[in-house]
């Protein structure tokens, strides 16, 4: 760089270079370049693509491509029950499936006028916390390998391992969970799944800490992101983008205080915010919120009731397997609810849920029948990618990764 | 409760004549508005002090496929200062499924109205960037039509050629 600016202002070795008929003198910088990134790239997570207008090293002008994931769930919504349509909840983001089955089941409770029993809905706050960790251990060990610490990406998957395993044991799977129902969740968690819920938050605090030495230490890595791609706090308003990249711009606007769901107004916990809107303040706070969410989790523990997993609503709430095959009422129900679904009332509800990577809304319209006449998702991951045309204009081009890395979109939830 | 009714006292007094229908199902507040007063009212909405409705997080249309105005095109919208979800609505008729587009006061509306775009094929008038969000260019139909078929249409997506 130097050595090219030094051609311009140092005449004699401009009339040199001149006389040199070897050497042709373009100045590459005054080029620009269209550069086409992704959809498959590394550190696009998923397939996203940007088409990216260079100028040198600068970016001028982004713009952001999608549709590459793009399922038509919510064309699939209109032409399935409410039931049928869990497992597709899974498949939206596909790093914290339990706050998605949380978040649609308590979207379709809340059309139907069902209430799940307490002890339902502090697992269901359990399984979501966890989730929320495990997907932030996601975010922040592939935002560590995208800026290079590759070290990172190892530490914190071997923590989000051991919550797959906590799901497997109550899920019986790992990835693809469908463990909700409308008006409960599939089923109890046994005594073996709490103490392992326990063993992993006991021993989870000094693997934080552990990661927080390797990473705070790193002057690499703090000043790769200190300062890069501010999200103004006004800009992040206007562009709609909600969850932890509105809280690192300064906006304390959380959906478990601001419309508390579940039992999220019976816990105690902060919600952490930033003021200065940069990458690193990113990351400093997916590290605070996975510490919060192990303060909700102890609560949680201590509050865990017993009683019912499943609302006792015969017309709108699966029976039991066992009654089914023994009882004949309970066929019928189930038969009835399987074959036309659940008919909520004529009307139409937004309702949505904090999630790892923001607000995740569904805005169901109902006609009566037992499929909805409309379904929208109101993706976070979506509203989020809408910033990076504001942050990524007048950035460097290695710092682009920093920035989608940052943001942590996961293309199954915003392509839908 | 009281929020909700001085929200709607201010819009009457403002608007009388745009305020179209007015329901609270489930405590979520909707208001139907005029479709050439749209855009006067989400100003007002977004400017007034004691409303601010600042942050617009979601745009989507529904198709009611019989009805004679056959859509309508929804608009969430947000205040932190009074913490509460509106929903504006506004009927549209296929012919022409025209809207005034609202990237203006809520610059978050740009990518929400290009889906809407690309899913119901609803024009918003004065959009700067109205593409294609998620379908391929050159797709010629809109895919949550309720006269969209769910397993689509053969042929509607050209698929590259086989090699020899």
């Amino acid at each position: 760089m130097e050595k090219i600016q030094n051609v311009y202002t140092d005449e004699k070795l401009f009339k040199k270079l001149l006389d040199d008929k070897n050497v042709t003198l373009e100045d590459t910088l005054e080029n620009e370049m269209v550069i086409n990134m992704g959809p498959q790239h590394p550190a696009t997570h998923g397939v996203l693509r940007l088409v990216l207008r260079l100028d040198g090293e600068t970016v001028i002008k982004v713009v952001p491509e999608l549709g590459y994931l793009h399922r038509g769930y919510e064309k699939m919504a209109e032409n399935m029950s409410f039931i049928e349509f869990i497992p597709h909840t899974d498949r939206l983001d596909y790093t914290a499936t339990l706050c998605n089955n949380v978040a649609y089941v308590l979207a379709v409770e809340k059309l139907a006028g069902i209430e799940a029993p307490a002890r339902a809905q502090w697992i269901r706050m359990i399984m979501g916390e966890l989730a929320r960790i495990a997907a932030h251990m996601i975010a922040i060990g592939t935002f560590a390998m995208d800026v290079g610490a590759v070290t990172m990406v190892m530490w914190t998957f071997r923590e989000r391992e051991r919550i797959q395993e906590i799901f497997d044991r109550i899920c019986g799977a790992r990835f693809t969970t469908s463990y909700t129902r409308i008006g409960g969740v599939a089923a109890d968690i046994d005594g073996e799944a709490l103490r392992m819920i326990k063993d992993f938050l006991d021993t989870f605090e000094p693997g934080l800490k552990d990661m927080d030495h390797l990473m705070l230490h790193n002057r690499i890595f703090i000043e790769r992101l200190e300062g890069i791609g501010v999200l103004s706090r006004e800009d992040a308003i206007s562009l709609g983008v909600t969850g932890p990249n509105l809280r690192a711009s300064g906006v304390a606007y959380d959906v478990r205080r601001a419309k508390p769901y579940l039992f999220y107004d019976q816990v105690d916990f902060n919600i952490p915010t930033y003021s200065e809107g940069d990458c690193l303040a990113r990351y400093f706070l997916r590290g605070d919120e996975v510490r919060e969410s192990v303060k909700i989790l102890y609560q949680c523990l201590d509050k865990l009731p017993q009683g019912e997993v499943m609302a006792n609503n015969p017309k709108n709430v699966l029976p039991g397997k066992t009654e089914v095959y023994s009882k004949m009422e309970e066929l019928i129900h189930d038969f009835m609810l399987i074959n036309q679904g659940i008919n909520p009332p004529v009307g139409d509800v937004y309702f949505s849920a904090e999630n790892p990577k923001g607000e995740l809304g569904f805005y169901i319209v109902s006609n009566g029948s037992g499929q909805p006449w409309k379904m929208k998702i109101h993706s976070p991951s979506f509203c989020n990618l809408q910033a990076v045309t504001k942050i990524c204009t007048g950035a460097m081009i290695s710092d682009v990764v920093a920035i989608i890395g940052s943001l942590d979109p996961v293309m199954g939830e915003a392509d839908k | 409760m009281e929020i909700k009714e001085s929200i709607i006292e201010k819009l009457k007094n403002r608007f009388p004549e745009s305020v179209v229908e007015i329901s609270d199902f489930r405590n979520d507040l909707s208001i139907t508005v005029k479709k050439e007063s749209l855009l006067d009212l989400a100003k007002f909405l977004k400017d007034d002090s004691e409303l601010l409705f600042v942050m617009c997080k979601d745009i989507t249309a529904i198709d009611w496929a019989t009805r004679k105005n056959r859509f309508s095109t929804i608009y969430n919208i947000y205040s932190f200062h009074l913490n509460i979800n509106l929903r504006l609505k506004v009927n549209i008729d296929i012919d022409p499924a025209k809207v005034n587009s609202v990237v203006e006061i809520w610059p978050s509306a740009e990518w929400y109205e290009r889906e809407t775009f690309d899913m119901y094929g609803i024009v918003f008038e004065n959009h700067p960037d109205l593409r294609r969000m998620y379908m391929p260019e050159g797709f010629q139909y809109h895919p949550l039509r309720k006269d969209f078929p769910v397993l689509g249409i053969p042929g509607s997506l050209p698929l590259p050629q086989k090699p020899e």
